[in-house]
């Protein structure tokens, strides 16, 4: 298709937009009114970075993991450890300051879509701060997949439910969720996981996860006196991504690499590689990079990691595609897998199955290019969620 | 069959002189495969319809319900396309005058190439487009050039439309404004909200556009009721739903009850 060049508010370059039904269009505007208005307000910025403080634990350390660069023969390498954040990822950035938002909104019930569940545990947590009422969709087979987190929300008191339709990830529960909203938007607010959906989605939760990049930045300037030379940070729908580049943006000299899931291959239609291999097309109330066939159709996204496997990705990411500035790789499910063992092995840290992939690309950086100074890694969750679903996986089948 | 005209404009203007309302069914293209699809137009065309909505599937229909999902899932995995539904589109037309109007959402007709997709559905014999997640003022070009085109832009109001913008969305808008009865997903329902009438109404007061209501209506007691209050009726899922239990036919016995249903409002109170 012919990409127009759009400029206006709510777009990176063509990217993003409201393709919405009409019934969403007042919620999104009352949204981005509160949000405005919230980003001016320096009590607001005090509130949430309070509770990010006491209540998650952050600034999250920079970690030099010593052996893993021995091991790879690479680095200086730093992790950022979004995995110590409390309840294991870097998702809880994001919903601490959407659910504020939705208070200063009046909303008294909070939805939300979970792909690995992270994001899920992310919104449950909030809400069980907060007393509000929590509904998480969750695909039938992400709930087979992720087991334990499902247990965690409700332990929390949401309800998750289960999505039968479609493909049964975390693309349907999207819909789901925005099914639900289309019929609830008058006192609900749907807190989005990543940095997609319509605007202003992408960039409100690239905000909220732009904390990542401030700390790593200022942490990575500390410990070595210069700027990374390269960051790199696992890509589903790209919010760690986003998070940690957006501080490094304009740093034309730091190379931005996201890393998408190959799946099977990418030879194969077995993957999840939205910026490698999609095209532009609209999804979920953006224009972004999207896997879809030839009809227009949205294709199946696969990946060994739940939280990857998504046929869309961020607007804002198809834009530092498109310009260059960042540039986006992949990595198939086996390499992912091994990574996973190499770090648990290593450092004693066992990654999420979504930031193996960011490790796995490590021993890609090319050689000599690697002299160029510090790595910066965004270790965006902890895989506690994922070691039954790697115990399955092989056992059942020993060369996965 | 009477001969009917081939603008929605006329069309909504003679049920207007004749004191009826306007009957849109919507059908999802190649459900429960093409070749029904088609039977299936001719029937309602015959069965009191005076518009057709042909729904042309998306694997992720993301505004409707579990009846509109279950149908397009069905038909795309019966090889439905946007070029097949076009195909549909010519054929119904070739013995056909009902108007018709292509419903969908913007990704499919986006790869087919929107200058394309306009063009042949003009072709084809199209008087309207309804785009679902398209909405006023989300794509300026885009929208434009659909406007520019020879099919209506069908545009929608919802009950969450603040009378701000009420306005502006059936600016650039034709043939009818949609106004979708509920907040929530496409599917029959059992009751219809009670403030409809002075919704509506509150509409007419600043659009001048025909106004057809649709989202739950599933008896003729609602249609009805519908028709007493707006222009035009639609009706999707519980259509879907008398098609699954009683095939083309059932289908078309349920269309001609609404019709009837919505006959008998006019000579009402």
């Amino acid at each position: 298709m012919k990409v127009v060049s759009k400029q206006e508010k709510g777009r990176f370059g063509p990217y993003g937009g409201r393709y919405v039904p009409e019934t969403l269009i007042p919620a999104l505007e009352q949204l981005d009114e509160a949000y405005s208005v919230a980003r001016e307000d320096q009590r607001f910025w005090e509130e949430l970075d309070l509770l990010l403080k006491d209540f998650v634990g952050r600034p999250t350390p920079l970690y030099r993991p010593r052996r893993l660069e021995a091991e790879l023969g690479l680095g200086p390498l730093y992790l950022k450890r979004e995995d110590l954040n409390h309840t294991g990822a870097h998702k809880i950035n994001n919903t601490l300051g959407q659910l504020l938002l939705a208070r200063r909104m009046g909303k008294r019930r909070i939805i939300a879509e979970t792909g690995a569940g992270q994001h899920g545990v992310a919104t449950a947590t909030a809400c069980a701060l907060f007393g509000l009422d929590c509904v998480v969709y969750m695909g039938e087979e992400d709930i087979t997949r992720q087991a334990l987190n499902v247990f965690r929300m409700e332990l929390m008191g949401a309800e998750v439910r289960s999505v039968a339709s479609g493909t049964r990830t975390l693309k349907d529960a999207t819909n789901e969720a925005i099914r639900d909203w289309v019929a609830s938007v008058q006192d609900t607010h749907y807190i989005i996981g990543s940095v997609v959906g319509p605007d202003p989605f992408p960039r409100i939760v690239r905000d909220f996860q732009s904390v990542i990049g401030r700390e790593a930045k200022e942490q990575m300037l500390q410990a070595e006196g210069t700027l990374p030379w390269a960051v790199v940070a696992c890509v589903g729908g790209g919010s760690n991504a986003m998070g940690i580049f957006h501080a490094f943006l304009q740093d034309a000299e730091v190379s931005l690499i996201g890393v998408e899931a190959a799946g099977e291959g990418m030879d194969t239609d077995r993957h999840s590689a939205s910026l490698s291999a999609g095209k532009p097309g609209v999804l979920h109330g953006s224009l972004s990079y999207l896997l879809q066939d030839e009809d227009g159709q949205v294709a199946p996204a696969h990946s060994v990691s739940a939280g990857l496997d998504y046929p869309g990705v961020g607007p804002e990411h198809s834009h530092l595609r498109d310009s260059g500035r960042a540039r986006y790789v992949s990595i198939r499910d086996e390499e992912a897998l091994e990574a996973f063992h190499l770090l648990s092995r290593t450092e004693g840290i066992i990654p999420a199955l979504e930031t193996a992939h960011a490790l796995a690309y490590l021993p890609h950086l090319v050689q000599g290019e690697v002299e160029n100074g510090p790595i910066l890694v965004c270790l965006s969750g902890r895989g506690d969620k994922d070691v039954a679903h790697v115990a399955r996986l092989e056992q059942k089948d020993p060369t996965l | 069959m009477d001969s009917l005209p081939l603008s929605i404009q006329d069309c909504f203007a003679r049920r207007k002189a004749e004191g009826r309302g306007v009957l849109i069914p919507y059908l999802t293209a190649g459900y429960p495969d093409a070749e029904t699809s088609l039977d299936l137009m001719g029937t309602l065309a015959a069965s009191g319809a005076d518009i057709l909505e042909l729904g042309i599937p998306f694997s992720d229909p993301l505004a409707d319900g579990p009846t509109i999902q279950r149908s397009s899932f069905r038909a795309l995995h019966e090889g439905m396309t946007v070029h097949g539904a076009l195909e549909l589109l010519r054929r119904f037309k070739t013995d056909h005058d009902l108007p018709v109007v292509l419903f969908t959402y913007l990704n499919p007709i986006l790869q087919y190439g929107i200058g394309e997709f306009l063009s042949l559905a003009a072709e084809g014999g199209a008087q309207g487009l309804l785009l679902t997640d398209l909405p006023t003022g989300a794509d300026p070009e885009l929208e434009s050039q659909i406007i520019a085109s020879d099919l209506d832009l069908i545009r929608l109001l919802a009950p969450t439309t603040p009378r701000s913008r009420v306005i502006a969305v059936a600016e650039g808008g034709s043939g009818f404004l949609y106004y979708i009865s509920r907040t929530g997903v496409t599917g029959a329902r059992q009751e219809l909200r009670a403030d409809l009438g002075r919704e509506v109404a509150a509409i007419r007061e600043v659009v001048d556009l025909p106004i057809a209501v649709g989202f739950g209506i599933s008896t003729p007691e609602q249609a009805s009721l519908v028709a007493g209050v707006s222009e035009g009726v639609v009706v999707g899922s519980a259509l879907i739903d008398a098609l699954d239990q009683g095939g083309v036919g059932g289908a078309g016995a349920f269309l001609q009850g609404l019709r009837e249903g919505m006959d008998d409002s006019r000579s009402g109170p």
